[in-house]
């Protein structure tokens, strides 16, 4: 099975992809409802940013973030500052660029699913005393739910999987932020190292196989409306 | 407690303009299909937002354009039975039933539930109700909420005929029973006349 140095990579690909996706899930969710709900201008230019990170090389992607987290760039150079910590060469850095790279598939299955909850029930929750916020919890949020797991998975899934925006953002550093896909590209520039691979890539099909299957069953429950939210 | 309406309204092309004066009992909207009826209904229940006019039941100002008055739809008290019933799919009978119950209403939710027969619907879920069930269920869920009046919109649309009678003896059994002021929209002369104590020719 996996040596120690292998369960170290695919734990820290797991932390990597989950803080990534749980950490820009409510941007996601925010960003899915103005493009969803709300008309106000330049929504198509929102809508094209957002979905930058999915047409745009990821190398590039991964440069753009190394310009704007540098000590010298503006996010970067804030962070410096007040809290005296970089995510350059850190597991952190390669969380943000996993996370950056997942936003757009998040969006997009967040926002489709919000599209089709049916805004007449909302319209009956307020006529039935139900405020906004109430309405949101009960009728709109389990209803579009399938939705929001299915971009939690497809984003894990492309956290996991990301390559050129880690690599050109936070570099290959072992134990750090070599992640699978990283570690799987290193493997493979060693003589020897098919077995490592072969190992790292079965770990990462098994992953994502398990990811599907699990939010499919939910989404099934929760479509048959046997869930209790 | 009566309703007291005057709205005008531009929806695209179509300008909608009604106006009912106040009188007790059940009021009638009555005119063919696409004259903008619903859209009345909604104005009254504060989903829809009147260019002008005012919309009072009893001495509660819903809407007043000129005093600068919109509640929310939520502080309506509106008891809106919808065409299309609109029951949650995600909740059970029993949830969609009590999903406006207020906390300290001093309703009679069993003997409501009684009254429409749907004790024997509480545990399934509205997408295996047939269509007369579903309306009795979403009579019932406007009923709990603890309305100040009731808006229906084409209640025996879509029923064949013998829960159409059915629904019909409800109504009636509502209307002298529980005296709230009714609003009622249809496009049907019958359903009307038997309903009605004041029919408004609309559109």
């Amino acid at each position: 099975m996996l040596s120690g140095e292998e369960w170290g990579i695919v734990l820290l690909s797991l932390k990597v992809g989950g803080v990534a996706v749980l950490a820009v899930l409510p941007l996601a969710f925010a960003l899915a409802w103005l493009l969803a709900r709300v008309r106000f201008p330049g929504k198509l230019l929102l809508d094209a940013l957002v979905h930058l990170p999915l047409v745009v090389p990821p190398v590039v992607t991964g440069w753009m973030l190394l310009l704007a987290f540098a000590p010298a760039g503006p996010i970067g150079g804030l962070l410096e500052r007040w809290f005296g910590v970089t995510v350059l060469f850190r597991w952190s850095g390669a969380a943000i660029a996993a996370g950056v790279m997942a936003l757009p598939l998040m969006v997009r299955a967040i926002r489709l699913s919000l599209e089709a909850v049916d805004q007449r029930l909302e319209q009956a929750a307020r006529s039935l005393g139900a405020g906004p916020v109430r309405t949101f919890a009960t009728i709109t949020l389990p209803l579009a739910l399938p939705g929001v797991l299915a971009g939690l998975v497809l984003g894990f899934a492309r956290a996991l999987g990301e390559f050129g925006a880690t690599i050109s953002f936070v570099s290959n550093v072992p134990g750090e932020t070599e992640t699978l896909p990283l570690a799987i590209y290193s493997a493979l520039q060693v003589p020897g190292g098919e077995g490592q691979v072969l190992r790292l890539a079965g770990v990462s099909i098994a992953i994502a196989f398990v990811a599907l299957l699990a939010s499919e069953l939910v989404a099934r429950r929760a479509g048959r409306g046997t869930h209790v939210l | 407690m009566s309703f007291d309406i005057d709205v005008r309204c531009r929806l695209g092309d179509a300008e909608i303009d009604c106006r009912i004066e106040p009188g007790a009992g059940v009021t009638v909207l009555f005119g063919p299909s696409g004259a903008g009826k619903t859209s009345v209904l909604n104005m009254v229940a504060g989903l829809l937002r009147p260019d002008a006019g005012h919309i009072r039941v009893g001495a509660d100002t819903l809407f007043d354009a000129a005093a600068g008055i919109d509640l929310p739809p939520e502080a309506r008290r509106a008891g809106y039975v919808f065409q299309e019933s609109r029951l949650f799919p995600h909740l059970r009978v029993r949830a969609n039933l009590l999903y406006g119950l207020p906390k300290r209403a001093a309703l009679d939710v069993d003997g409501v539930i009684g009254l429409l027969g749907i004790a024997p619907l509480l545990d399934r879920w509205p997408r295996t109700l047939s269509g007369g069930e579903a309306k009795r269920v979403a009579i019932g869920r406007a009923l709990l909420r603890d309305p100040a009046f009731l808006l229906l919109d084409e209640p025996l649309a879509s029923l064949d005929r013998a829960r159409r009678e059915e629904i019909l003896g409800l109504l009636e059994r509502l209307r002298d029973g529980i005296g709230l002021p009714i609003l009622l929209v249809t496009h049907e002369r019958d359903e009307a006349e038997r309903l009605g104590d004041r029919i408004v020719a609309f559109g």
